[in-house]
């Protein structure tokens, strides 16, 4: 693992002087100040019964996850093989593993400052309207927390995409489409006619388990289960063991 | 799909080594082979006695390795870029500062140590790229077509600095160019097909896939006796073609032997003694261009021989470089 910071290191840098980087986080943050704008309008003219910052983490689960996690992936692996420097860096002592852990990790550190922004949005709320019904902090805290650790799989989605594709529009949309099976596919498969079945009961358990939308209520509502917390971690590690595997075939085949 | 088959080389310290094929003979696999980049389906690769195959980190330790179309970040800085590659060589911070600073000037980068390597030309590139391969002073340097896509006063340069590596460093550069590798390599192996057809120093090439040595003559004189002439100087000097004398006499006469050694000063002396008159007369050497040709097209017909067409997985396979 001694390569792991010098190519950590290394990402970071990468995306920090990159001007993609910050245009992105432009037009995230404007993205979501408008969203968050929109949500506030709402609450301004009828009472609702939950706090704005649950609507707001509900609407990161529904759409900008999507934009954000291939923001921050897409390029990682995808970039590198087209240019052939993939090559430079895996005939130096490191090893595959300490490649994608160090990407990986860039890349979720990336993406956790640019949710840690959106904090800002919360901060000006409180500023100027000082009014503790808007601003519950037991689900801020546990939106965030759940940001942090869903991301730890979601991040491990993207890169996973970006090292199965050569061309970075195609690990877009890989990402994609796994991100969107493992949000949306998981809720609408559960409510299909065919998943009613007494045989299927056992994957029915298994889909309910990973509905990615019930996390998220809970953690907002303060409960932090090891259950979701376990759903997570393993899914990151599987994730970026076939990401190490799927990399490895790939210069095996190439 | 077999790529390289059954090549076998050793290569000694110090020593630059050419590997020369028609685009397709192999030459990317088999470096690629020799860094661990791919891995072979039998055989063994040794570098420095370190078995590749088993010892990969430690094998890599040893070998600076430029790939094909030197790829290389575009938007980081020359000298940022050297750092980041020193890391990844474990090169100590304290040691990687004062070789980075000797590799800049060896490769002559120091001014353009800060600029992003995006915008650099493709000679600078190209030198940005041996300078990482050198960076770790490794003993062993592998570079795939160093010299592709330069102008000739940059590939000048090129072959300066690999020859500046001579007697430190292994060097084991492919090519298509034959000059190039002719000037710059002790030794060359010529691979075609993915398997190895000729190899030696270019002096050994030309004896072993030739065979012969040419000697031009523009003379004057009857013909007819040239052969009893040439046959006193040395047995196996004969008359390989001979044009029809034009309007003041003379005819272009090419002799051939299989004798190695300088035969023009007798040669010269014996068509003098019997008057002879002579306008030139000069040794052609075979370019490495006659010997590739040759050795290229031996194996072809080796391959297309009746009968030479063994399955692939029947024939005998003892395995890629030691």
């Amino acid at each position: 693992m001694r390569h792991f910071f010098t190519i950590l290191n290394h990402e970071i840098r990468m995306l920090l002087v990159n001007t993609s980087t910050y245009l992105a986080a432009v037009v995230f943050l404007f993205v979501m100040g408008f969203i968050f704008t929109f949500l506030l309008e709402v609450y301004s003219e009828a009472a609702q019964e939950t706090s704005p910052a649950y609507d707001f983490f509900r609407l990161f689960l529904g759409f900008a996850v999507f934009i954000i996690v291939p923001l921050t992936t897409m390029k990682s692996f995808s970039e590198e093989r087209r240019s052939g420097t993939l090559e430079t860096l895996l005939t130096t002592p490191v090893s595959t593993t300490e490649v994608v852990l160090g990407k990986y990790s860039a890349a979720y550190l990336v993406y956790l400052l640019l949710w840690g922004s959106t904090a800002g949005l919360f901060y000006l709320l409180h500023h100027f309207a000082a009014d503790p019904r808007l601003l519950d902090r037991g689900t801020l805290i546990g939106g965030y927390v759940y940001i942090a650790v869903s991301g730890l799989l979601f991040v491990a989605i993207g890169v996973f995409a970006s090292a199965l594709a050569r061309n970075q529009a195609v690990a877009l949309v890989v990402a994609l489409a796994l991100l969107f099976l493992l949000i949306f596919g998981t809720k609408l498969s559960l409510g299909t006619q065919f998943m009613q079945l007494a045989a299927l009961r056992p994957v029915r358990d298994a889909l309910d388990y990973a509905q990615v939308f019930q996390h998220l209520d809970d953690f907002s509502r303060g409960i932090i289960d090891t259950r979701h917390l376990f759903f997570y971690f393993t899914g990151t590690a599987l994730t970026l063991i076939l990401t190490v595997l799927g990399l490895e075939a790939k210069l095996l085949h190439n | 799909m077999v790529a390289v088959d059954d090549v076998n080389f050793t290569v000694r310290r110090g020593e630059i080594v050419g590997l020369l094929g028609p685009n397709g003979a192999g030459k990317s696999t088999t470096l690629r082979i020799l860094t661990g980049f791919l891995p072979a389906t039998s055989g063994v690769v040794r570098i420095c006695g370190i078995p590749v195959a088993s010892r990969t980190d430690d094998a890599k330790r040893h070998i600076g390795y430029m790939p094909e179309n030197n790829p290389l970040p575009e938007d980081m800085r020359v000298n940022e870029y050297l750092y980041y590659r020193g890391r990844l060589k474990e090169i100590g911070r304290e040691r990687l500062r004062t070789r980075l600073d000797a590799v800049l000037e060896l490769c002559d980068l120091k001014r353009i140590r800060h600029r992003i390597i995006g915008k650099l030309s493709k000679g600078m590139r190209q030198r940005v790229g041996i300078a990482e391969a050198i960076l770790g002073e490794p003993d062993v340097i592998i570079m795939d077509e160093p010299t592709i896509g330069l102008d000739p006063h940059q590939i000048l340069i090129v072959r300066d600095l690999i020859g500046s590596l001579r007697g430190r460093m292994s060097v084991i550069i492919s090519s298509h160019i034959l000059p190039e590798i002719e000037v710059t390599c002790d030794r060359v192996l010529i691979i075609n097909g993915g398997r190895i057809v000729a190899q030696g120093t270019p002096a050994e090439l030309r004896r072993e896939v030739l065979g012969r040595t040419h000697y031009h003559v523009h003379l004057a004189g009857d013909l007819a006796a040239l052969p009893t002439v040439l046959a006193q100087v040395e047995s196996t000097l004969v008359i390989a073609s001979a044009s029809g004398p034009d309007a003041s006499g003379f005819h272009h006469a090419t002799l051939t032997t299989t004798r190695d050694e300088e035969l023009g000063e007798p040669l010269l002396r014996a068509l003098m003694a019997r008057s002879y008159r002579i306008r030139s007369f000069s040794r052609t050497e075979p370019t490495l261009e006659d010997v590739f040709l040759a050795a290229t097209k031996r194996s072809w017909d080796v391959v297309d021989l009746p009968g030479a067409r063994v399955p692939i997985a029947q024939r005998p396979r003892p395995g890629p470089p030691t």
